[in-house]
């Protein structure tokens, strides 16, 4: 029974951790590279979004307000990377450690910042599940909408070709620097946006908001892309992959409560549950292919394309 | 059309493993100009075609395609200019992306990117045109994956996207090397038609002294970082491996790598 009280809450959760592991997918696996970015500016997206509730102004304007913040996150440690040569991971990580300094300003040197759902007019709270849910999946879909086209367009063919073969890209005239910033610019966006979210689901920002959020967006992709590149290996069936993907995590992370694991746990618990996912595949790769039986040589002149060249 | 002055350029300068790769290279190509570059492995030839292409910055001299100083523009925007082939198949294509979207970009190559809808109906009934030529099959596999095509099929495809848009130079890095002999024959011959039927500035390594004899209408050989042979017209027509190899020694005194003698 606590399980089936405790679904919807899961289920709105999961969808805002979606949306940030769609975020995650655009520099994770689009652009292919570690974006550590992420964790600060999570936090961003639900510091000014609260700090602006909290201010008077209307939540429409606080959501986009923390998209631009996260974006601005994004473009600093694109141009660290590629303006600077600085290594990507080290960028993301340099910014993130930015971010706790300006996330603390914007705070105002609190560490919480409270948001009153009777005070202002939300769009999602934990009090309203259902409606939290349609709003999510509403955010959910236009985001993947938004991308999908957007990755059809000249401009985003080419971050797309620029996380695939960089080498390719810029033999074909692609200014990959000019790519990999925005990629990660729109990525980071998209992640304070579901920070904005967050803070207003759960009635707060809080300073320590976002520690190991990319371990959970990692986790919501790589439990989507498990069963969804079985399905199609498209653009939105991987995105409707990444957001179960986080719903399920979710899920399991209620369960794992409610069985009683300590809440000083539960990090340990997200950070087992991505080692796991990306563990099996290698696992079942290195150690068990040899079990598979021998490929008859019909099996290989197909795996060589059949053609003669 | 290519017109390279006193090119320079040292590795890791300054340090024990310090490699002048480029020492002093002067060449001049006209319009049309089919030329064949061969030389020892270490002579330079990748190098001379990653400094053409920018890939980074010489330490001296100059470089102008079609009368441009392109000397100190970064690689992607001098690659307006340019077709590239790289020895290495999985270099010059994107497998991740459909047939028809690597050959999208590759047709956008020197124009802006914008935000507008990128391959249409009409440029896939292009691509499949222009697919067809190859005689591969791959006009029907369209939105196949590039990734899931073979070697050679792959390498046929990004010569399709260096020459999509007419490139002023076309620059060809041993782009057969790696490919079984076969196929190889296929992808050179394809090489040939491409470039004859484009009339195509043409600068084509290959570390195999017929191929470098049978193609093109002129024939350098590089020697650490310099060009010690350079021979067109009717002497390179009437040119046999055995009078290449003896030019190769004797310029190079007696200093021969194995390949070059296999080959
Ligand atoms: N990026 C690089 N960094 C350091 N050394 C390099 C680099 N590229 C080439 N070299 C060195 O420059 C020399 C010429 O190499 P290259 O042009 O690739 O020869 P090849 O004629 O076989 O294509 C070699 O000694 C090679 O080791
Ligand atoms: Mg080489």
């Amino acid at each position: 029974m606590a399980f089936i009280n405790a679904l919807p809450g899961a289920v709105a959760e999961g969808l805002i951790w979606g949306l940030m592991g769609i975020g995650v997918y655009l520099s994770f696996i689009i652009l292919d590279i570690a974006d550590l970015t992420v964790d600060g500016s999570i936090c961003t997206g639900g510091c000014v979004c609260a700090v602006l509730l909290a201010n008077g102004f209307p939540v429409w304007l606080s959501v986009v307000a923390a998209f631009a913040a996260g974006a601005l996150a994004g473009f600093v440690t694109g141009l660290l990377h590629t303006a600077f040569g600085i290594p990507s991971i080290l960028a993301g990580i340099l910014t993130q450690l930015m971010l706790y300094s300006v996330n603390l300003t914007i705070l105002g040197g609190k560490s919480l910042v409270a948001i009153d759902p009777r005070a202002n007019k939300l769009l999602v709270h934990m009090s309203d599940n259902p409606r939290s849910i349609i709003t999510m999946g509403i955010f959910v879909a236009a985001t993947i909408i938004g991308l999908w086209l957007f990755f059809y367009t000249e401009f985003g063919l080419t971050i797309k070709s620029t996380g695939d073969n960089p080498d390719m890209s810029r033999a074909q005239g692609v200014n990959v620097k000019l790519t990999q910033v925005l990629g990660l610019s729109i990525s980071n966006g998209i992640v304070a946006l579901a920070g904005a979210m967050l803070a207003q689901y759960k009635g707060s920002a809080n300073i320590n908001d976002g520690r190991g959020a990319i371990v959970i967006g990692l986790a919501a992709i790589f439990i989507g892309l498990s069963v969804s590149l079985k399905i199609k290996p498209n653009f939105v069936v991987s995105m409707i992959g990444v957001t179960c993907g986080a719903i399920v995590y979710y899920i399991v992370y209620n369960v794992v409560i409610l069985l009683g694991l300590k809440t000083d746990f539960l990090k340990m618990f997200s950070a087992i549950i991505v080692a796991i996912f990306i563990a099996v595949p290698y696992i079942k790769k290195e150690y068990f292919a040899r079990q598979r039986k021998m490929p008859s040589n019909g099996a290989k002149t197909r795996i060589n394309g059949g053609n003669n060249a | 059309m290519l017109k390279i002055t006193n090119l320079h350029k040292t590795f890791d300068p300054g340090t024990i493993n310090a490699k002048t790769a480029l020492d002093g290279i002067d060449l001049h190509l006209k319009d049309g100009d089919f030329v064949t570059v061969i030389g020892g492995n270490g002579a330079g030839k990748s190098t001379l075609l990653n400094a053409i292409a920018g890939v980074w910055k010489p330490d001296f001299g100059t470089i102008e395609i079609d009368g441009v100083d392109v000397t100190l523009m970064p690689e992607y925007r001098r690659a307006k200019y340019l077709g590239r082939v790289f020895q290495d198949p999985m270099k010059g294509t994107a497998p991740d992306m459909e047939i028809a979207e690597n050959l999208f970009i590759a047709s956008k190559r020197g124009t802006k990117r914008r935000f507008v809808w990128g391959v249409r109906k009409k440029d896939r009934a292009l691509y499949k045109e222009l697919l067809a030529t190859l005689d591969l099959g791959l006009e029907d596999r369209i939105s196949h994956k590039v990734g899931l095509l073979s070697g050679g099929q792959r390498q046929a495809v990004t010569l399709l996207m260096a020459t999509l848009n007419r490139p002023k130079l076309l620059l060809l890095d041993e782009h057969t090397a790696s490919l079984d002999p076969k196929t190889a024959v296929k992808v050179l011959e394809l090489t040939d038609q491409i470039v004859h039927k484009n009339k195509l500035t043409t600068l084509m390594i290959t570390h195999n002294m017929k191929e470098a004899i049978a193609h093109g209408n002129r024939l350098i050989m590089m020697h650490e970082g310099r060009i010690i042979v350079d021979i067109s017209g009717d002497e390179k027509k009437n040119l046999t491996v055995e009078q290449l190899l003896n030019l190769f020694i004797k310029a190079s005194d007696g200093d021969i790598s194995d390949r070059m003698v296999l080959s």
